[in-house]
């Protein structure tokens, strides 16, 4: 059983997003951490390995200046090795190029059963960059997994709905996006993080991977403006004496709700 | 000069068309000459009755069967515009599906598309979406690059859902050139009762600041009283407290009632960006530091299990 994760690499997302002046692309310098969302495709993956009693993680990501650090924590945590594509060229890249450059990258992962990924990046929440990748490869895909379960060729997948979950069979190999809180990812080890440090991590440049009409320059959008958000009023605000509750209570009146 | 055809992704929730399906298409109506759907569910006249009531001329209507519909609606679309019959803008939701025949069919025309929209602009000859970033505190104005169809994707109550047509949408059954290997086998639907989160005029939510599972009760207890749907921030529904249908956020659900009652919720940026629209704001946080109060109308600096149980007597005593 082979898996191959998408891990986005992002800015702290502690620290609050900003675009550059003069591009609009997102700011994406300095240190990039794992995307949270991702965690769990990873936590995913290295128990589908277990489970099935052996195999290997293979980590794909796209990011700016050759960018490790989130890899090498999704490393610590048990996967493989790694794929990185890290190119100028894709600063302000859209959603479909970021897929091509994913399946180009996943293609090279070799033998496969299954790609994983998050429903939604935390800082481009797109959230099909999953699905055209499975278009890419040509590959069913499923998302919004909650559970997965592997059964022989066959994928098990508890998809999450409106109104609560849909059971979902797909063959392998398949693309499958899954939620926050499908599993708990773990701590990386001490073990764990001295042995990532030496875990093979290939990095290629758009020209590597032979695929042109992609990055910033190919983009299928450009942002014209940039404004801020009309503020809402400040409000009122109080600390509670044992009379909060009241305040609460008049302020329904005066909407006239109660 | 307006568009003169769009074309909606238009789905249904139970037997009715979802909301943000019609608001889709009432904005559609007023930025386009011509509106059409497409569609992949059960009962396609009747949602086509439906539809009509918001101006839809024309339903595509794809049998999908038992296959999830993202690539047996994309195959369905590309056919029909490689045929030559293509609308200026196709207009998803940022739903479970909806994004999904999206993401097949920006592969399918090798064409971008815009995502996450909350209005869209038609500017003469160019075509604009506004989206909020960063938690909505800033608002970028996107056009596209690409040849039409332009593509784009909306996140629900961007537009107000208004009725205006009287005629029933016409029906044109359309095949779909790939079924795809993916079969639904089984749906779940989660009991809920009381009014739809997404419908309430009033939501009351509760956060990681109830400190455990048990004490959701205050908020349901709390919502029913006033006629309100409960809802939760995305911390309790990971910690396993509420379902995933409770969730009010970037993930989960945008909710826009007259008010939002916060209980013990930070105010997380992804969280905002689901309840921000709301009317009016009551947050109840023992920090009075936290986030949540710079957006808020009214705000309570106190502890949820001191609050919440004096606001339940006081309601309960009226
Ligand atoms: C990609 C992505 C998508 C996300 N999508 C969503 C989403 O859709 N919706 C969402 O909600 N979140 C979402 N999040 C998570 C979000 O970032 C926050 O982690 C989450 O909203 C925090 O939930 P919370 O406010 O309940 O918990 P916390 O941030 O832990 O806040 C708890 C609050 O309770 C207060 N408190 C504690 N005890 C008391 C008390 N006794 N009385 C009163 N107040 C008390 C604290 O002061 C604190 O402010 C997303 C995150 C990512 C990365
Ligand atoms: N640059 C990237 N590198 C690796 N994975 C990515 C990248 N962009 C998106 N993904 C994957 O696709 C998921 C959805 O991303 P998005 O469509 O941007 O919301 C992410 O959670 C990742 O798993």
């Amino acid at each position: 059983m082979n898996v191959v994760v998408c891990v986005k690499q992002i800015p702290d997302p502690a620290i609050p997003g900003q675009l550059d002046p003069q591009t609009h692309f997102m700011k994406r310098e300095g240190k990039l951490i794992l995307d949270d969302s991702d965690a769990y495709g990873v936590e995913m993956a290295l128990q589908l390995c277990t489970a099935a009693g052996g195999g290997e993680v293979t980590l794909v990501s796209m990011a700016p200046n050759n960018e490790t650090s989130g890899l090498r924590t999704a490393l610590a945590m048990g996967a493989a090795k790694a794929i990185l594509v890290s190119d100028d060229s894709l600063a302000g890249s859209d959603a479909l190029s970021t897929a091509k450059v994913l399946a180009k990258a996943i293609e090279r992962a070799g033998e496969y059963d299954l790609v994983l990924a998050a429903t939604e990046s935390t800082d481009g929440y797109t959230g099909f960059v999953p699905e055209a990748i499975a278009a890419l490869l040509g590959l069913p895909s499923v998302t919004f997994a909650k559970s997965i379960n592997i059964e022989g060729g066959t994928v098990h997948v508890q998809r999450q709905t409106e109104a609560g979950y849909d059971e979902v069979t797909s063959p392998l190999p398949a693309v499958v996006s899954v939620t926050a809180g499908v599993v708990e990812p773990r701590y990386p080890s001490f073990k764990g993080i001295m042995a990532a440090k030496n875990k093979p991590v290939d990095t290629l440049t758009v020209s590597d991977l032979g695929l042109s009409g992609v990055g910033g320059a190919a983009a299928g959008q450009e942002i014209t403006a940039v404004d801020p958000a009309p503020a809402r009023q400040a409000g009122e605000i109080v600390t509670d004496e044992g009379e909060g509750h009241l305040k609460i209570v008049q302020f329904l009146e005066t909407q006239k709700v109660i | 000069m307006p568009l003169s055809t769009v074309w909606v992704h238009a789905e249904n929730a139970g037997d009715k068309p979802k909301t943000i399906s019609l608001e889709n298409i009432s904005k559609a109506r007023e930025i386009a000459g011509n509106v059409e759907a497409w569609y992949s569910g059960p009962n396609a006249e009747a949602f086509a009755a439906e539809l009509g009531k918001y101006g839809v001329s024309k339903v595509y209507a794809v049998d999908c069967g038992d296959s999830l519909p993202s690539i047996p609606l994309a195959s369905a679309m590309k056919a029909e515009i490689d045929k030559g019959n293509a609308p200026d803008l196709i207009m998803f939701a940022s739903t479970y599906d909806s994004r999904d025949v999206l993401g097949r069919l920006t592969v399918g025309l090798d064409r971008a598309a815009i995502t996450n929209g909350s209005d869209v602009i038609v500017d003469g000859d160019t075509v604009k979406v506004g989206e909020a970033i960063f938690g909505g505190s800033q608002i970028v104005n996107t056009e596209f690059r690409t040849e039409k169809p332009y593509l784009a994707m909306f996140r629900p109550k961007s537009f107000e859902a208004s009725p205006g047509g009287e005629k029933s949408a016409e029906v044109v059954a359309v095949d779909a050139p790939e079924k795809g290997k993916v079969t639904i086998t089984a749906r779940h639907e989660e009991e809920r009762s009381g009014p739809q989160l997404e419908d309430a005029k009033i939501v009351v939510s509760g956060g990681r600041g109830l400190g455990e599972a048990g004490k959701y009760e205050m908020i349901e207890s709390l919502a029913k009283l006033l006629g309100a749907a409960p809802g939760a921030s995305r911390a309790i529904v990971d910690a396993g407290w509420v379902p995933y249908s409770y969730q009010v956020g970037q993930t989960g659900k945008v909710v826009k009632p007259d008010i939002y009652i916060a209980a013990g919720i930070s105010g997380a940026t992804q969280h905002m960006v689901g309840m921000k629209g709301s009317k009016n704001i009551i947050a109840v946080n023992k920090d009075a530091d936290a986030p949540i109060f710079t957006i808020a109308d009214l705000g309570i600096v106190g502890d949820v299990h001191k609050v919440l149980p004096a606001l339940i007597e006081a309601l309960k005593s009226r």
